[in-house]
């Protein structure tokens, strides 16, 4: 097996994880892109969505993060997150919620609510995606 | 003589302050140590983020200008203060302290020509400097840190001041809160976060970390792209230090509170020793007197 490489993922009121792993897939704002061991440094924004964590050829955990930023250098990936929970803790009916509360606050919002809106609608459209793949 | 009495009653009731003084040194001392390990939960993601910042900072330094969080406006005519207090009372000179350093830059500020603008973070502050500066004052957030400072408290307060920023009604932003040292020492500290001060990029380099990732710092790749991502670090930084300010200062106040309440402990403890005393030498000498007149009473028959 190759090197592995450690994977730490911070929010602002704790660090969440700090293991090693073989590979990391991470959800960048320009697409999904995994890290292994070795990887040239990067640094990038993250959208809403699911973070993948294999080890031997598995995805061993997933963690949803609403945002935030990857880096990935000198062995190590850091990802600094507002949120971030496990996907398995992820309610479909909470995350189905949201996204219509967040759909209503989009339909009534104002110009500058606007943009905030919409945003929230990203975040809860990934999470009940988040919530409907977890199965498989 | 009747003084006996009065002074039961008044040592009763400085014995029950002593009650409640010292039970607020607990919930004080058991507060404290919760808000000093949320302070320092808080200081992984800070300390990346502003590895994160300065590395993007060394390779952009030529592209300055390209954020207003940045460079700022060019122009530093209207100051916004953020001041940092708590929203009860009873911690020492916790607050008077910040709101003495407020009113000092306020006035320096306005002797100068400058606009200010105050953004009051906790009711005590707001209460101290109203009279003086009630037409400075634009917002009063209270009840922060209630149960623990959250990141969605300091993340509205941030966007708050992005918002007001974005929209030009500010050039500088300037955080005044107490910085916490220890349970009995905290220091105000005056800190500007727009335009962000450059010190970050030289401070974070002289990190513990920092020598093994020297070499690869400059060959980073961005994704999408640095400006971009830059646009969404500064805001983000932003929110961490009002998250850092907002826990250093609920820490300090638990810590102030706590001494405070240490010494009133104290002070009432000797004043219940000097009252018993008072006490007891009055009843002794009650005593004297009622004996000398039996004695005297007796002689005269």
């Amino acid at each position: 097996m190759a090197d592995k490489l450690i994977f730490e993922l911070v929010s602002p009121s704790a660090l969440l994880a700090s293991e090693e792993v073989d590979m990391v897939v991470v959800p960048g704002a320009d697409g999904d892109f995994g890290v292994l061991a070795g990887h040239a440094p990067v640094l990038s924004n993250l959208r809403a969505g699911v973070v993948d964590i294999h080890n031997d050829g598995q995805v061993t955990k997933s963690l949803f993060v609403e945002g935030g930023f990857a880096e990935a250098a000198d062995g190590r990936c850091t990802l600094l997150a507002t949120k971030a929970q496990d996907v398995a803790d992820i309610s479909a009916d909470d995350a189905s919620a949201r996204l219509t509360t967040a759909q209503e606050a989009g339909a009534a919002a104002d110009e500058n609510g606007k943009a905030a809106a919409a945003q929230e609608v990203t975040v809860a459209e990934a999470m009940v995606f988040a919530a409907s793949n977890r199965a498989a | 003589m009747a003084n006996l009495k009065e002074l039961k009653t008044r040592i009763s009731s400085v014995k029950s302050t002593q009650k409640i003084t010292s039970a607020m040194k607990m919930v004080a001392a058991s507060r404290l140590k919760r808000a000093q390990e949320a302070a320092e939960a808080a200081r992984p993601y800070a300390e990346r983020m502003e590895r994160m910042i300065s590395s993007i900072l060394e390779n952009t330094a030529a592209t300055e200008g390209g954020s207003k969080l940045l460079a700022g406006t060019g122009a530093e005519d209207t100051h916004l203060i953020v001041v940092v207090t708590s929203d009860r009372g009873l911690c020492g000179g916790f607050n008077s302290s910040i709101s003495r350093e407020a009113r000092n830059r306020i006035r320096d500020l306005q002797v100068a020509g400058k606009n200010v603008k105050l953004l009051c973070v906790g009711r005590k502050g707001r209460d101290q400097l109203k009279s003086e500066f009630n037409d400075n004052i634009l917002e009063t957030y209270e009840g922060i840190g209630r149960s623990g400072v959250t990141f969605d408290e300091a993340d509205e307060v941030a966007n708050q001041i992005i918002g007001m920023f974005d929209s030009g009604e500010f050039d500088v932003c300037t955080l005044v809160y107490n910085k916490f040292v220890s349970a009995i020492t905290q220091v105000v500290t005056p800190q500007q976060i727009i335009p962000v001060e450059i010190n970050v990029a030289k401070e974070t380099t002289k990190g513990d970390e920092a020598p093994a990732s020297e070499g690869p710092i400059a060959t980073y790749e961005y994704e999408p792209s640095e400006q971009e991502i830059l646009s969404e670090l500064l805001p983000e930084n932003l929110k961490i230090q009002v998250f850092r300010a907002l826990l250093e200062s609920s820490a300090s106040e638990h810590g102030a509170r706590m001494s405070a309440m240490d010494n009133a402990t104290r002070n009432a403890g000797d004043m219940i020793d000097g009252l018993t005393q008072t006490f007891n030498r009055t009843r002794q000498a009650k005593i004297t007197s009622e004996l000398i007149e039996i004695i005297s009473g007796a002689e005269a028959l």
